[in-house]
């Protein structure tokens, strides 16, 4: 109760100021300015190298930036503490290690680990939550199943499950369409929209323009020298601009009322 | 607010800890029935009760129950040194001595035996040696500013390598009269621990110590980055990790020698049947691998008394087997 309270007053999102993340051997670049916003789907955008990666662990603060700083409602990253940081800004991750066994369902509720004092198991409704997520990404069936017997798609939906589970303020998603089948890849977008109509703020890295065309409110373009641009998606998506950002000659055609991108030899 | 926390121990979580804990006390009531003098159930409950007969209470209060207590003791912290390596190194296959730990600790050791010292400076020999060992990681490991698991882990298996060489050095240049208790207490051998309490008291302190990190620890097994998302303050976490294990292991080490297996396979066959939630695992560790040390160290000492054998040779022994046979089953 007292979060939502603190949220209605104090939503700011999450903002980069004069960002300039540490990509080993690369000049500085471009400092990113620019906020998530409550309700704001940010994509971001960029060849292989470009730093998305980086950048999307820099704002979650898993590692410190070369210049410049990442707030929350204001407040620089490193005077949160970690606990009440991971309350509000979840990250779904690119990589996994399921080096030790689990089931889905256990891999769900982990998700919980920042509301839940040492000593504390988790309660009904912790479980009622991680079941709710497992429902909302079509894993009810494989709740019990252990996670090495999962496909790659399989898995990434339990990893969208586990954040859905820890139910944050801000998503970074770093390609959370990886391995996705068409049906999940649009089911998985939906699902992250619809955490931005519920005043979450959201930021996904994606290789996939159309995916990004069709569902981001706005666009971070990382170029692999360290220039960046970023702005309302329909500004960013020109061919052109484009056609730069990943050295590849494209064609648009619009279908279904939003610009479709196909890559032409 | 117990009522919501007892309701969380669902029936699976209580049950083997429930079986452990009684496997843990046959176990030690095995420990002192067994020996040149059988003692029967009966007669064991009154020497317990402060009755029976003097040589009885004698060999079971002064001889059998200090040293069932010490293996207790001993298993129960290697199982759980194993438990949290492989935990910190994010790697199934590591075990309480994977950074060359036991190689310092055996080193030392066995300077100390080779200049005539009693057991109880061959103790503290050793657990300086693991200290020593320890910090030379630990200041390795962290001199270049940012530590991997991976990196740690490399550095702890060159270290051990390294120390494997003085090892075969020094028994090399020992003395043949030397060569069977410095051989007994490189694979381990309870005839050497003087008291239980180190061991004990070590156990009590580990438990607190861990039991509340339970859930941090399953978040950690996930990776340090996916940890650090969750909330978990990652290297602080990971240094607590190193430095409890190797306290523990050194304080194992200090009383038995250099007991392989059990802190490797425990944690292992626990995780093949009870899944890898620490806050099972861990105390599950702890009874499991007290249990399996108490049984090896009867036999050892009863299989072709008078004569006593290592105790790694029966952890081994026993452990190999049924470790095998549970992995089979496990595969269905």
């Amino acid at each position: 109760m007292t979060d939502l309270a603190t949220k209605g007053w104090k939503a700011k999102g999450l903002e980069a100021r004069g960002l300039v993340i540490d990509v080993p051997g690369r000049p500085d670049g471009r400092a990113l300015d620019l906020a998530i916003e409550p309700g704001q789907r940010w994509g971001v955008l960029g060849p292989n190298g470009a730093g998305k990666t980086t950048l999307l662990h820099t704002l979650a603060g898993l590692r410190p930036p070369r210049a410049g700083e990442v707030c929350l409602d204001g407040r620089p990253l490193p005077r949160w503490r970690r606990r009440a940081l991971a309350r509000r800004l979840g990250v779904v991750f690119q990589e996994r290690h399921d080096d030790f066994p689990a089931t889905v369902r256990e891999t769900a509720l982990i998700g919980r680990h920042p509301f839940l004092s040492p000593w504390r198991q988790e309660r009904p409704a912790d479980h009622a939550l991680a079941a709710a997520a497992l429902e909302r990404l079509e894993l009810s069936h494989l709740a019990e199943r252990e996670l090495a017997t999962l496909s790659g798609g399989e898995r990434q939906r339990v990893s969208l499950a586990t954040v859905l589970t820890q139910a944050p303020d801000v998503w970074l998603a770093d390609e959370p369409t990886n391995h996705l089948d068409l049906h999940h890849q649009v089911a998985a977008m939906a699902l992250l929209a619809e955490q931005a109509d519920r005043g979450h703020g959201v930021m996904m890295c994606l290789h996939d323009l159309n995916l990004a065309a069709r569902w981001c409110s706005h666009l971070l373009l990382l170029y692999p020298d360290g220039e960046a641009c970023w702005g309302e998606a329909q500004a960013m998506l020109t061919v052109e601009t484009l056609e730069s950002l990943y050295n590849q000659q494209l064609m648009c055609v619009e279908a279904d009322g939003a610009p479709v991108f196909v890559p032409i030899r | 607010m117990s009522g919501a926390r007892s309701r969380g121990l669902s029936p699976q979580w209580r049950h083997p800890l429930v079986w452990l804990a009684l496997a843990a006390l046959l176990s030690q009531s095995l420990a002192l029935s067994l020996g040149s003098v059988s003692i029967g159930p009966g007669e064991l409950v009154q020497v317990l009760a402060g009755g029976g007969e003097a040589l009885h209470r004698t060999l079971v209060l002064e001889l059998r129950l200090p040293r069932a207590l010490a293996a207790f003791g001993t298993g129960a912290l290697l199982a759980m040194a194993g438990a949290l390596m492989q935990i910190l190194l994010r790697n199934p296959l590591a075990d309480p001595y994977v950074l060359g730990l036991s190689g310092g600790a055996s080193v030392a050791a066995l300077l100390a035996m080779l200049a005539g010292l009693g057991a109880t400076l061959v103790g503290g020999a050793a657990f300086a040696g693991a200290l020593a060992s320890t910090l030379i990681v630990f200041g390795l490991a962290h001199g270049g500013g940012s530590w991997t698991p991976t990196r740690l882990l490399l550095t702890g298996v060159v270290m051990a390598s390294g120390w494997g060489a003085v090892i075969t050095f020094l028994l090399a240049i020992s003395p043949v009269e030397r060569l069977p208790g410095m051989l007994y207490w490189l694979m381990g051998d309870l005839a050497y621990a003087a008291s239980p309490w180190p061991v004990l008291v070590m156990t009590m302190v580990a438990l607190v110590v861990v039991l509340p990190l339970g859930r941090t620890l399953n978040v950690l097994a996930r990776g340090g980055q996916q940890a650090a998302a969750l909330g978990v303050a990652v290297r602080p976490l990971e240094w607590t990790l190193y430095l409890l294990a190797s306290l523990v292991t050194a304080v194992a080490v200090t009383t038995a020698g250099s007991v392989g297996f059990v802190g490797l396979m425990v944690p292992h066959m626990l995780r093949l049947r009870l899944g890898n939630d620490q806050r099972r695992i861990l105390p599950a560790s702890l009874l499991a691998g007290g249990t399996l040390l108490t049984l090896a160290d009867t036999l050892a000492r009863t299989l072709i008394a008078p004569q006593q054998l290592p105790v790694g040779v029966i952890t081994a022994l026993i452990g190999v087997p049924t470790f095998l046979f549970l992995l089979q089953r496990s595969r269905r």
